[in-house]
């Protein structure tokens, strides 16, 4: 656990380096986080996945699987991996301040 | 001795050698997965692991009933197996309809939409060229995500600082 200042916020971090608590979360924080991963602007594609993913995790408490997101968000899996490159379902994970996905797919 | 992290992987190179569901499906998970952590990878097939990517077969593989001594009915838990039961006419089948079951549920994509998936996801897609030639195919008979018929050389040199996996 280590404790990072992001946007004036003092945020809990976890091992993988994701946001301990969801709810700490916002946009302001996202962008800094982006910047962390190497992806200086957040477009509306961006978003598009980002929110997608904060809505299936609030309805089922984890992060939907790649399959599922390209299916159901409007993002396919080759712009996915454009918009997030490498590491497509952590980097979005984590700069929608969720903990890493546990899945395998 | 020192305290440095040990490299994390950059690269691997799956080759699949087996032609039943659960002899082509490792390599593709282990393939999706690479991806997803943002590793490079490249997926060979050889030999039966053909199938996994022949566009007339590729919807068809099946669960190997027989040879599999740690296959148990109903279930995971249940009892061994006899071969001789495994080869009943449908029990492949049967079993391949069970598992094609379960890993839906764990949204796992059929065949040919998780190599779409995997090829679009930036891994290229290689036969064997002797094992091509050996079955008398041509480049007209695999799915579209195949990039290239290629030597075991050829293989080789794609493979450059890989983990080469073996499945």
């Amino acid at each position: 656990m280590a404790t990072k200042e992001i946007a004036g916020k003092s945020l809990e971090f976890d091992a993988d380096g994701h946001l301990a608590n969801h709810r700490d979360w916002n946009e302001t924080i996202a962008l800094e986080l982006s910047k962390e991963e190497e992806i200086d602007i957040l477009t509306d594609r961006h978003w598009a996945v980002i929110n997608y993913i904060r809505s299936q995790f609030d309805a089922l408490g984890e992060a939907p699987s790649i399959r599922k997101l390209t299916k159901e968000s409007g993002v396919d899996t080759k712009e996915l991996y454009a918009l997030f490159p490498k590491g497509p379902a952590k980097k979005a994970a984590r700069i929608a301040g969720l903990p890493k996905p546990k899945g395998c797919i | 001795m020192t305290d440095q992290q040990p490299e994390p992987i950059q690269k691997v190179s799956i080759v699949v050698s087996h032609g039943s569901l659960e002899g082509v499906y490792p390599g593709l998970i282990m393939a999706n997965g690479a991806r997803m952590e943002g590793i490079e990878a490249t997926l060979f097939f050889t030999f039966f692991g053909m199938y996994g990517i022949l566009d007339k077969y590729m919807d068809s593989l099946r669960v190997a009933t027989v040879g599999n001594p740690a296959m148990r009915v109903p279930d995971a838990k249940g009892f061994p197996m006899p071969t001789l039961l495994g080869a009943i006419p449908g029990m492949s089948a049967f079993a391949t309809s069970m598992m094609k079951r379960e890993m839906e549920k764990l949204d796992i994509p059929p065949v040919r939409e998780f190599i779409e998936m995997i090829s679009d996801a930036g891994c290229e897609i290689f036969a064997c060229k002797a094992s091509v030639d050996m079955f008398h195919l041509t480049k007209k008979d695999f799915c579209p995500q195949v990039n290239d018929i290629i030597s075991v050389g050829q293989f080789y040199e794609k493979s450059a600082g890989a983990q080469i996996i073996f499945t």
